[in-house]
């Protein structure tokens, strides 16, 4: 078996809202392994955004146990789950959320500033990073000169300049249109194959699918937790351009 | 995070938003601006106020003779016993503390030489007035004893009688006449300009007592030593009152006064310009005052614009959170931008304040001065003021829960 990245023990969350208690969690108890690529799934509400702010120590359980690496997450202060944050998790957003008017650099570059890594090393790493999701040529490159797709990989360049143990997509795709949504699913599977541990919500079965584990919410539980052989994303995009192709002739 | 990432990343957000942060900072740039130049003008004012005292001696009294009350009446001002030079010479010698008391007395009359005239002070004197009122000569000399004693026909004229009576030529051994009266001049005064009256004080003549008392003002004196007035000078500033009193009680003596009446007045020139120039500065704090509420509703600007920028940035400080700052580092950056903004604004507005202090140095004539403690109170003021205004956005923005920000549309 090998090693345990985050491990959730009867995981609860509840919400007070309008009087009303709610249960958006409700016993999860999860084990996921370095080199797993996980897709959270299930229809909105279903908990499953609840799940990746517990895993991504944005927000604490109200009951139940989470391990990250070992460490237990449940008493710990909004500073030091800041500094967990940095070390163990890069976030990838469906909004990209990059800075505006910030080159892709510095944009790459904002995680190692909050943990004081030298300034040249610092610019040495992002930069590798932007090389390894193809953006080696647009580091001075402000994120309103990018497009959509090429703004998501500078996200997730951003997601693993500090070497994360995990990564956390938070509906990747969900702005992109279908091809560029299936070059940045290559990019996560290319990472994956490096043996990144990724963890992606999502409500579309197609992009789940080139996940390796699916893990199904519905109403704050856990329904369905199985393996299966993932998808290519290189091999449906290059479908997809064999068809636009088709269609450009006709 | 170092404090100079925290300053570059502060930087780099105001520069994003130069136009804002300029108008920002404009508030700070004009009240920093407006208390510097007040107080440069208190400062110069204060300035001028103080030469001129020097200029006047601030360690002078003048004592007048003045009309007493005899009965209920009151007599003309010198009808009666009043001052004489040996009161001088008894001031000098009975008073220790005293340095010179110089006797004069004033007529007028006409100067003329050629086919010019000109109408000048006219002060009968001896040779103490040079000590008693800081003059000295320009070329020429004083008068000698013989001509102190026998009430010679010699004259020592300001700057201003001589320009206007010789022009560029040589004025030394000319005779002018003075109610046509022969005088020759054996000397020439060194320049004082205006006073701060924009009196001309170089518009003078000087001529031995004797020659004035009897040769031109033809005044029916009661003594034939009779004064108008003593220019005492006292050795040391702060013996003032001291010699004040001693005065009083001198002249009471000897000119038989008793304590309820007045024959005499014991004036200090340096107490009424120092009276006239507290108006002025009363009135200066009060502007420097108003100017401070334009200091402090420019820091109510910087809070209301660190809000705002701080609910338009809700999803990077979300961002910034998730990808690891404390709450800690959250507070520290918008502070430090609050105060970035404040420290620039300070700066431009000294700069500003130096400028326009030049300016009305220049072409207004007025005298500025910027002290170096108004300099470093008014930059460390504005920074305070960032600190004070940018803490509570600071606050709200640390305060944010990451997932709640992230979310922020």
């Amino acid at each position: 078996m090998s090693h345990t990245v985050v491990e959730t023990k009867a995981l609860e969350k509840h919400y007070q809202m309008g009087g009303q208690h709610l249960r958006a969690l409700k016993d999860i108890s999860i084990r996921i392994a370095q080199g797993d690529f996980v897709a959270v799934m299930g229809p909105s509400g279903s908990g499953k955004s609840t799940f990746m702010n517990m895993i991504g120590c944005l927000d604490a359980p109200s009951r139940g146990q989470i391990l990250l690496q070992g460490e237990a997450l449940t008493q710990l202060s909004a500073a030091a789950l800041a500094k967990v944050r940095n070390k163990y998790i890069g976030f990838v957003f469906q909004q990209f959320n990059l800075l505006p008017r910030t080159s892709a650099l510095d944009n790459v570059l904002l995680p190692l500033l909050y943990n004081n890594t030298p300034r040249d090393e610092a610019r040495a790493r992002a930069q590798a990073c932007l090389q390894l999701v193809g953006l080696g040529d647009r580091l001075d490159h402000q994120p309103s000169q990018l497009s959509g797709g090429q703004q998501q990989r500078v996200a997730i360049a951003r997601a693993l300049v500090n070497d994360p143990a995990l990564i956390l997509a938070d509906e990747p795709t969900g702005a992109l249109d279908t091809e560029t949504g299936l070059e940045v699913m290559q990019l996560l599977q290319q990472l994956h194959q490096q043996g990144k541990t990724i963890v992606l919500v999502t409500h579309e079965s197609d992009i789940a699918a080139f996940a390796s584990r699916q893990l199904l919410f519905k109403d704050g539980s856990l329904i369905s937790d199985r393996s299966s052989i993932p998808h290519s994303a290189s091999a449906e995009l290059a479908l997809l351009r064999q068809q636009r192709m088709k269609e450009v002739a006709v | 995070m170092n404090s100079l990432t925290l300053l570059q990343v502060a930087w780099v957000a105001l520069r994003v938003n130069l136009l804002r942060s300029i108008l920002t900072m404009l508030g700070i740039i004009i009240g920093v601006a407006a208390v510097i130049i007040m107080l440069a003008l208190g400062a110069g004012a204060r300035y001028d106020v103080d030469q001129q005292i020097k200029s006047l001696g601030g360690n002078v009294f003048v004592v007048f003779a003045r009309g007493r009350f005899m009965g209920g009446a009151r007599e003309a001002s010198g009808s009666s016993q009043g001052l004489t030079e040996m009161d001088a010479q008894a001031i000098e010698q009975q008073i220790p503390e005293v340095n010179v008391a110089a006797p004069t007395l004033r007529a007028s009359g006409q100067l003329i030489y050629g086919n010019l005239n000109w109408a000048p002070e006219i002060h009968g004197v001896d040779n103490k007035i040079y000590t008693a009122q800081s003059w000295e000569l320009a070329e020429g000399r004083s008068f000698s004893d013989t001509e102190l004693a026998s009430a010679g026909r010699v004259a020592v004229i300001g700057q201003t009688v001589k320009r206007e009576l010789f022009g560029a030529a040589d004025a030394l051994g000319q005779t002018v006449r003075v109610n046509k009266m022969p005088v020759t001049i054996i000397g020439v005064l060194k320049g004082k300009g205006q006073n701060t009256q924009g009196n001309d004080q170089d518009d003078l003549i000087f001529m031995p007592l004797d020659t004035v008392r009897k040769r031109i003002a033809g005044m029916t004196l009661s003594s034939p030593k009779a004064v108008r007035s003593i220019i005492v000078q006292v050795t040391d500033e702060r013996d003032m009152a001291i010699v004040e009193q001693q005065l009083d009680s001198l002249l009471r003596q000897r000119l038989r006064i008793s304590d309820n009446q007045s024959g005499f007045s014991i004036r200090n020139l340096a107490e009424m310009v120092e009276t006239r120039s507290q108006t002025m500065q009363i009135f200066n704090g009060l502007l420097a005052a108003v100017a401070s509420v334009s200091l402090l509703v420019g820091g109510i600007g910087i809070m209301n614009i660190m809000l705002v920028s701080v609910t338009e940035r809700t999803r990077e400080i979300g961002l910034r959170m998730a990808v690891g700052a404390e709450p800690r580092i959250i507070l520290k950056q918008f502070l430090v931008e609050a105060v970035l903004l404040c420290a620039m604004g300070g700066l431009i507005g000294l700069t500003l304040a130096v400028a326009v202090s030049l300016g009305l140095e220049y072409f207004a004539g007025f005298t500025a001065i910027i002290q170096p403690q108004v300099v470093v109170m008014s930059l460390g003021f504005s920074c305070l003021i960032g600190v004070f205004f940018g803490y509570y956005p600071a606050t709200k923005a640390a305060r944010m829960q990451p997932i709640e920000a992230l979310r922020f549309e």
